[in-house]
């Protein structure tokens, strides 16, 4: 007789409270075994000794002081002999030559809007089909920008504009390739708005990359890729050293004029971004170019390659960063005033390029051969096939290591400092220094630069997972 | 081919370099700028505020060369110079006059093949200790821990001052005088050692200067001064005399502020060629008449720039010693305006 028989499964009981949970977590990962309850402790005493002389020295900061003597006197006085704190009231009184350098005072809402508009050009490329990750840069970019343009009193015009300049951008972002142009014509915003001047130079400066792209598009169907290229580039030269002058000459000096400002101004995170991003954005066609050059079978083009990548890539980026601004000029002659800064953003791009050329024939060597007998079997010229098939895919396996190369090349922009330049890390801290009233500043500054680096490269670093995940079309 | 384009394109930049050297002056007035090689950043000798103005010793000297060229003090651009980097600019031609306390040697005037024009400061190495020490001569220093700044004269002259007296030192190197105070307060080092216009103003910043002592011993001669490039003589000539000019202000009694009383008023021919009254000694340098005059009314004459930049009313609180005036004992002396 069976007194019971069973009709429904039983409920799946839990684990143990010793297996699931954070108990579960902390008895597995760190009470495993005597040894790493014994590594386990030491590690809680010397994290908790640490957090707490860190706390406690954060805690007794001092944000208003008229100099560093007068922070450790308040110190003294709140917290006894024995106490030490941070003298934030250095980084209240200088945080402006951090993050602008010497950017004139009444001038702040042009690197602010500068860098609002650079976001919106990274837009584009950076989310290229994503219209909400688009839209969530814009908006906030937007009203960001245009808040600290007004708190940095940027004259009306300008805040309107810059208005309409974002408002548009939301208005056409569900395609966020149609910001593309944009995307184009941004530096050459940029560099009007960081120095000033006339708006007709840089104007003229783009049309001759119009003739350029003009010229290409006429002829490439004819004459092939390379040819067109170089004719383009003949015929923007003599629009740049011929025509430009004279048609520039008729026009009036004054159009849309910004106070000029010399780039001995641009210093601290400003000049750390104008060096980075140029170079950055500059590197990456070019590196694409040297890759592609290194693996070509035309016998020139392949030994230039090699030979620059080679040469660059032996060298210190401090020997660069010296030959930008000392010995260019011996070879100059002294009529030709060419900027230290523009030099220098010349070479690190070409350190630059060379880093990421070698990443992207990295990411080239990894493709079956497949992809380009395929693109081959269907038809496609070389640039068709290398534009279709063989970048993307490459590209996409040389994320990490292009992003690592950019966020290297960020952090090296304070190597500035060896010639000269204000980098935020030493160039601008050693000014504030100098200072009777900060000279015993030692942890503050750097702390802050720290910081703010920190931010960027952070941002750079999840940009980068983001896209990897955005991109992943395997199954692994 | 090649390689004899490439000889001559930089036969043919060098050329170009050297015409262009020849004339600074003339090359000076076209730009309608001075451009004066400065420090990153020294306190009292040559800073930016944080307003961007520069400030400092050096930096008013830079103003009143200008003010001699130009007539106007505030045509000068000041470019940035590291240790590293400072006579290649100047030999490159990429600032004018450098005016950054470099130190006056044999190998720089000889070999770099520069001229320095003037000496606008006397300095020397010294030592601070901290008074517990218990140390009152640098001769008492065996075995000292010493903080020293990497790639610097003061590098070399404490390896031969130790060695001279036959005691031993362990270096502690740092990079830069902000480094330095940290590694010394924080007891890392038993002495700090570099300039003693340098000690004076650390010590100046430390909360308890009283608790530290610089040390009897200048263990070198460190003339301080304004460097040009050798062979352009017209050049160096317009620095130095504007220097001898506020040197011989401050001899004279004439300051910023009685200038044009004295002016007036002068009988003393002397005065009266300075200024520009008499005689034509501004057109020997290619100079206005009144250039000397420009030069002292943009900051004062040499005592003025020495108070108010590190003298004993500021934090920096140096006495004027070897900088004093020949008639008040010290080695600051001009040769005449004749």
């Amino acid at each position: 007789m069976i007194a019971f028989v069973r009709k429904e499964m039983l409920e799946a009981s839990p684990p143990p409270a010793s297996q699931h949970g954070w108990q579960g977590w902390m008895r597995e990962n760190l009470f495993s075994s005597p040894l790493n309850i014994a590594l386990t402790f030491v590690t809680w005493i010397a994290l908790g000794a640490f957090t707490n002389m860190a706390v406690t020295w954060l805690l007794h900061g001092v944000w208003t002081a008229d100099s560093y003597l007068e922070c450790q006197e308040i110190i003294l006085a709140y917290y006894g002999p024995e106490a030490s704190g941070p003298c934030w009231a250095v980084i209240r009184e200088r945080w402006h030559q951090f993050i602008f350098g010497f950017y004139p005072v009444e001038e702040w809402w042009r690197p602010v809007f500068c860098f609002g508009l650079m976001m919106l050009a990274f837009v584009a490329p950076l989310f290229s089909d994503d219209v909400r990750n688009a839209r969530r840069v814009i908006v906030p970019v937007g009203v960001l920008t245009l808040v600290l343009m007004v708190l940095a009193s940027a004259p009306v015009a300008a805040c309107v504009i810059g208005a309409v300049i974002f408002v548009g951008a939301l208005a056409i972002s569900a395609k966020p390739l149609r910001l593309l142009p944009w995307t184009g014509v941004y530096p050459f915003v940029a560099v009007w708005l960081l120095w000033g001047g006339s708006l007709a130079g840089p104007v003229m400066a783009l049309l001759g990359l119009v003739i350029l792209g003009m010229v290409v598009r006429l002829l490439s169907g004819r004459l092939g890729v390379p040819l067109s290229a170089g004719l383009g580039i003949v015929a923007a030269f003599v629009w740049w050293t011929m025509l430009e002058p004279q048609i520039a000459a008729s026009l009036p000096g004054d159009l849309a004029f910004l106070a000029q400002v010399g780039s001995e101004n641009i210093g601290g995170f400003l000049l750390a971004f104008v060096i980075g991003v140029s170079a950055i954005s500059m590197a990456l066609p070019l590196g694409i170019l040297l890759a592609l050059g290194r693996r070509s079978d035309l016998f020139i083009v392949n030994k230039l390659s090699v030979g620059f990548i080679e040469f660059v890539r032996g060298v210190p980026l401090i020997t660069l960063l010296f030959t930008a601004s000392l010995l260019l000029q011996y070879f100059l002659p002294p009529q030709v005033q060419f900027e230290t800064v523009l030099r220098v953003i010349i070479l690190v791009t070409f350190f630059s390029a060379a880093y990421i050329a070698e990443v992207i024939r990295g990411g080239l060597a990894g493709l079956p051969k497949g992809q380009q007998e395929a693109a081959d079997a269907l038809g496609l010229d070389y640039w068709q096939a290398q534009r279709l098939i063989i970048l993307p895919q490459a590209l996409k396996i040389s994320i990490p290591g292009i992003v690592n190369v950019f966020i290297g090349l960020f952090k090296d922009t304070t190597l500035v400092s060896f010639v000269g330049l204000m980098d935020p890390l030493r160039g601008v801290t050693a000014i504030v220094r100098a200072d009777i009233d900060w000279k015993g500043a030692y942890w503050e500054p750097y702390l802050f630069v720290a910081a703010i680096f920190f931010v960027a490269c952070f941002g750079m670093s999840r940009y980068a997972l983001y896209l990897e995940a955005r991109l992943k079309t395997d199954h692994r | 081919m090649n390689k004899t384009l490439f000889l001559g394109t930089l036969a043919a930049a060098a050329l170009t370099g050297a015409v262009a050297q020849a004339g600074t002056l003339e090359d000076v007035k076209a730009r309608g700028e001075l451009n004066c090689g400065s420090n990153t950043g020294l306190t009292g000798f040559g800073a930016p505020d944080d307003k961007g103005e520069w400030h400092g010793f050096d930096v008013d000297l830079c103003k009143a060369v200008a003010a001699a060229v130009f007539g106007d003090a505030s045509k000068v651009k000041f470019v940035p110079l590291t240790g590293e980097t400072r006579f290649t600019a100047l030999a490159s031609g990429e600032v004018d006059v450098l005016v950054r306390n470099s130190t006056w040697t044999y190998s720089r005037d000889t070999d770099l093949k520069f001229d320095f024009v003037a000496v606008n400061y006397y300095d020397g190495q010294g030592f601070m200790v901290k008074k517990d020490l218990g140390v009152s001569s640098a001769k008492e220093l065996d075995g000292a821990t010493v903080c020293i700044q990497t790639g610097t004269t003061t590098e070399l002259n404490l390896a031969d001052f130790f060695k001279a007296n036959n005691i031993t030192y362990t270096p502690v190197n740092v990079a830069d005088d902000g480094e330095a105070l940290r590694q010394f307060t924080a007891g890392a080092c038993d002495t700090y050692t570099t300039d003693a216009s340098g000690l004076a103003s650390t010590r100046a910043t430390l909360p308890d200067p009283d608790n530290y002592i610089i040390l009897p011993e200048i263990i070198s001669k460190e003339p301080l001064g304004p460097v040009v490039r050798h062979g352009d003589n017209a050049w160096g000539d317009v620095i130095r005399w504007t220097y001898f000019a506020l040197l011989t202000a401050e001899e004279k009694g004439i300051t910023k502020a009685n200038i044009e009383e004295v002016a007036t008023s002068t009988q003393d021919p002397e005065i009266k060629r300075i200024l520009g009254l008499e005689g034509d000694l501004g057109k020997m340098l290619g100079l206005d008449a009144t250039f000397a005059k420009a030069a002292i009314a943009a900051n004062g004459n040499y005592g003025e720039i020495f108070e108010a930049n590190i003298g004993v009313a500021t934090p920096i609180k140096l006495a004027r010693g070897l900088n004093a005036l020949w008639t008040q004992g010290g080695l600051q002396y001009a040769p005449p305006f004749r």
